[in-house]
């Protein structure tokens, strides 16, 4: 593994090389390997490994970056010799700060360690051992199993010609499986630094279970619903509207917050923070200009309170028409990489405990008619400002009636307003760290919501 | 290079081996941006590695570094092996590979003009003229531009004699135009949403498309359609432009089409497919005007996905997908060619870079234009009532591929052979076959354009592959339109 000895070591040559007025450096790569498996089968097992440097140059208010994956003394040159070329064709950005340096920014916040040894050493003998296990679980029930089960270390840094420095490593590992029957599915998906927190069986269990809870699903009509949304459902829709919560996102007048920062835009029993240090986050604790990330009350109570800013949206928010309605400006730790058309982000999202968290069992307990949604797939967005997204319900759809599951049911396609839904929500169960497959990672409760909006159903 | 991968070929095959292959890759891209007057994204990039697939014990193994020094090279092969062993211990049958003539071969993308060998500034100065003509409309709150190259170079050696080596260029270039005012934010873009036009072409590509001369017409359209009436939500006439077409094309044929889905292979991500092998020569799947191929030879355009030769050195090919309505034709790849009785891969695996395993992907599906001659305006002209849909704005469809949702960026309602109104937010939702054979009309060759749809996300890890879908205007009957906003 790449390390920060190493790391400062290449930074120093590269500073050599450059003659920019500034430069900087981020790292990040790794070792990392995926065992896939399908009809009761590993068909794809893969291994890699792989270290990016990726240089920025700055010549006045000039700034560009070239990106390598060879350390070697003539690619180094090469790659500042790119960045540089580039920097200096670019028309000057009046908004391009100077590099921070590293005391710039509030304190860090603490992050736990995120580095297993039990993790990285994880071998192909130790996935096939499990997927093993996993593939018996579908044949103990008579089904089908396709799933992954992967594992990495990886490394992420930055250093600056101002002095700043910072590194993080991390382990990661993920399971996911779906169980098929002859006309049904289940999925179940959990991810963790630690792989010892993921139980290979119980989730193979529960994907069986819903595969064959769901057999012969029956068609109901379309229509607006009470449904109950397991985690990585509510996961994978609201992910969709994060990216509205940067500060350049309102500059851009792409957001849907535009004019709502401040107004009761979501029910009151919402509270979303980003908290890069929460015990059931993952990354790193900087961002892409090296700005220790802070952790920011997104939503208070329904009222988005907060936005994320990076270094230079932060100083164009202060001086625009905008500053006076969108609450605290300072910069945050959420920026990408400089330069980009974004800005920034929340990455690290952590829904707030509800006052009486409810099990999913005891939000079917109270639902007189609904629908139980496993997961759900291909959301995209059909209006930027309602927020209205499309997408299906996947692998595991239920009718609820009387407090009781009653069958599956044939997949719906939904059209639903996020600001709709999070006005909706009568009630929530513990925030855990879920994974789907639309959105990034995040730790969010399953969610029992009024007047889902589902548009059809297709025939399966 | 081509010895680098050859020190790979010899550990695998001293270690026991069944099948190897290496493909060295050289991958070097370009990326510009402009945002409101200011450059938003200016950077180069390079990746250089080595990946190493092979057949031990019956299963697949694959390991990729980016260390080509040879001890690196040769652990690199060693632990794929290891991984192979690690698969075998989970396996139902031994993999077999449909047989494939090794080929010796070098082969170049035409190219005109080197994209990477064009002035940087002179590039930045042409996207903020087009920034430039777009915010010149009042009302426009938003212009984006970009422009993109790719340059992949790689060298591919099998145990089995293959030697090839191939030179791949791209080009992409696009922009948007946003308006936001009230409680609303409009849209429109050219030659294409999502990043606009993208063809394996030099630079040439971008002097083809007329992009200062569109500007300020798309930033006017955008600003129009704050004030347009919303399309109307019933059962419609519709005709699709070319683009959306070709998006149309990707997500409810060439996804179903890919033989990994229909056996099961991307079940626990990408899905599967409702085309179960039983419906190969038997299911209706559009009407008696619609014939689709997937065709990766440079014959059929620049599409992205043309090449020479896939990432297991079997030759380009056309494929007949849907012949005058009937489904003919899948997706295949050498492991999975014998499962519809094929003696040869339809040669479609192909992989995002050194670093990952190649899969099935789309080369080029592509919908044959009209034999008659037909243009857009006369295809307009026979349509008594309907609506007119340009650039897609979203797309979605199930996990099998059937029920999808299409939103578009406008509509214009058409009367009496006339576009009239223009229509804000138009959508158009159906079911894969009853959409497809709905069709009634398409558009003759000189409408024809094969677009380019350089992020098509699969697999795990997931990869990010470029395909290509020639696309004339056509008209389908009876499409349920609007549902997108129905009871939102």
């Amino acid at each position: 593994m790449l390390d920060k000895d190493k790391a400062s070591e290449i930074f120093e040559q590269i500073k050599k090389y450059s003659s920019a007025d500034e430069v900087e450096i981020l790292f990040y790569g790794g070792k990392s390997a995926l065992t896939r498996f399908a009809n009761n089968t590993i068909h794809q097992n893969v291994a890699e490994e792989n270290y990016v440097v990726s240089v920025r140059t700055a010549f006045g208010r000039r700034t560009a970056r070239a990106t390598t994956n060879k350390f070697d003394d003539e690619s180094l040159k090469r790659v500042v010799q790119a960045a540089e070329s580039l920097s200096k064709v670019q028309h000057p950005d009046p908004d391009l700060l100077p590099m921070p340096d590293a005391g710039e920014g509030a304190r860090a916040t603490p992050i736990p360690g995120r580095y297993f040894a039990e993790t990285a050493a994880i071998t192909p003998e130790g996935r096939a051992g499990a997927v093993k296990k996993i593939v018996g679980v579908a044949a103990k029930h008579k089904l089908t199993s396709a799933g992954i089960f992967s594992t990495a270390e990886s490394v992420e840094g930055i250093f600056n010609s101002r002095g700043l420095a910072d590194w993080h490593t991390q382990t990661s590992s993920e399971i996911s499986t779906t169980m098929l029957a002859t006309d049904s599915s289940g999925w179940q998906k959990a991810n963790s630094p630690n792989v010892a927190q993921l139980d290979a069986v119980k989730l193979a269990e529960i994907a069986a279970r819903k595969a064959l809870e769901s057999a012969g699903p029956r068609e109901i009509p379309a229509g607006k619903y009470t449904v109950i949304l397991e985690p990585a459902a509510v996961l994978d829709i609201v992910g969709f509207m994060f990216f509205d919560f940067g500060g350049l996102a309102i500059l851009d007048q792409r957001s849907f917050l535009n004019n709502r920062v401040g107004t009761q835009i979501f029910g009151e029993n919402i509270n979303i923070w980003d908290d890069v240090g929460h015990p059931l986050q993952s990354g790193a604790p900087f961002d892409g200009e090296g700005m220790r990330r802070q952790r920011v009350h997104l939503v208070e109570n329904g009222v988005v309170k907060r936005l994320v800013y990076a270094r230079a949206s932060a100083e164009k928010m202060k001086n625009s028409e905008h500053k006076d309605k969108v609450g605290p400006i300072e910069p945050t730790g959420h920026g990408f990489p400089i330069p980009n058309e974004m800005g920034e982000a929340p990455m690290n999202i952590v829904f707030d405990a509800p006052r009486e968290p409810k099990t999913v069992d005891q939000m079917i307990a109270t639902t007189d008619r609904g629908v139980l949604v496993t997961r759900l797939w291909y959301i995209r967005e059909v209006d930027p400002y309602e927020k209205i997204l499309t997408g299906m319900t996947r692998d595991g759809t239920f009718y609820v009636e009387k407090g009781k599951i009653h069958h599956g049911v044939r997949n719906f396609r939904f059209n639903e307003s996020l600001i709709h839904m999070l006005s909706n929500v009568e009630e929530m169960g513990t925030p855990v760290r879920a994974s789907g497959e639309e959105s990034f990672d995040m730790v969010v409760p399953a969610m029992k919501v009024r007047e889902f909006n589902f548009t059809e159903v297709t025939k399966f | 290079m081509r010895d680098i991968a050859s020190w790979a070929l010899n550990v695998a095959t001293l270690r026991g081996t069944t099948y190897a292959d290496a493909r060295v890759a050289d991958d070097r891209s370009r990326a510009l941006s402009t945002k409101n007057g200011k450059v938003g994204h200016a950077s180069d990039s390079e990746s250089l590695g080595i990946g190493v697939r092979v057949i031990a014990d019956g299963a697949w193994g694959f390991a990729a570094s980016d260390d080509l020094s040879r001890a690196a090279v040769e652990a690199t092969a060693a632990r794929a092996v290891d991984i192979a062993k690690a698969s075998a211990r989970v396996k139902q049958h031994d993999i077999q590979l449909a047989p494939e003539k090794p080929a010796t071969a070098e082969w170049t993308t035409p190219c005109k003009i080197d994209p990477f060998a064009t002035s940087v500034e002179q590039n930045i100065d042409l996207l903020l003229k087009i920034d430039s003509e777009l915010r010149s409309v009042r009302g426009v709150t938003l212009a984006e531009a970009n422009m993109n190259f790719r340059r992949e170079e790689q060298w591919f050696v099998s145990s089995e004699g293959a030697n090839i080596h191939q030179t791949k260029y791209t080009t992409g270039v696009g922009y948007a135009a946003h308006a936001f005012a009230g409680s609303e934010i409009q849209k429109r873009s050219y030659p294409n949403s999502f990043g606009g036009q993208w063809q394996n072409k030099g630079y040439e590509l971008i002097g083809e498309l007329k992009l200062v001369e569109n500007a300020r017409r798309v930033g006017e359209e955008a600003v129009a359609l704050l004030k347009a009436e919303r399309c109307p939500e019933g059962v419609f006439t519709i005709i699709l432009d070319g683009s959306q077409l070709g998006l149309q094309i990707h997500e409810s044929v060439g996804h179903p089409i890919e033989l990994d889905r229909v056996l099961g292979m991307e079940a626990n991500f990408a899905g599967t497919s409702f085309l179960t092998l039983d419906k190969l020569r038997t299911l209706r799947y559009g009407s008696e005007l619609v014939s689709m191929v997937a065709d990766a030879r440079q014959e059929h355009g620049p599409g992205l996905g043309t090449f020479a030769f896939d990432d297991e050195g079997v030759p380009a090919q056309c494929t007949p997908i849907i012949t005058n309505g009937l489904f003919t034709g899948y997706l295949s790849s050498r492991e999975t060619a014998h499962t519809i009785g094929a003696n040869r891969s339809g040669g479609t695996l192909r992989a995002e870079g050194w670093n990952r395993l190649p899969i099935i992907r789309m080369t080029n599906v592509s919908i044959l234009p009209g034999k008659k001659p037909l243009t857009r305006e006369q295809l307009i002209a026979s349509t008594d009532d309907g609506i007119y849909m340009e650039t897609n704005r979203s797309w979605s469809i199930d996990d099998k591929r059937y029920n999808f949702q299409f939103g578009c960026e406008a509509g214009w309602e058409i009367k009496n052979g006339k576009r009239t109104r223009l229509l804000k937010n138009p959508s158009y939702s159906g079911l894969t076959t009853e959409f497809w054979n709905s069709l009634d009309a398409i558009c003759s060759r000189d409408e024809w354009v094969l677009w380019g749809t350089p992020h098509c996300g699969k697999g795990q890890p997931q990869q990010v592959m470029g395909t290509g879908h020639g696309a004339a205007p056509a008209r389908f009957a009876g499409v349920k339109v609007g549902s997108a906003y129905k009871g939102t």
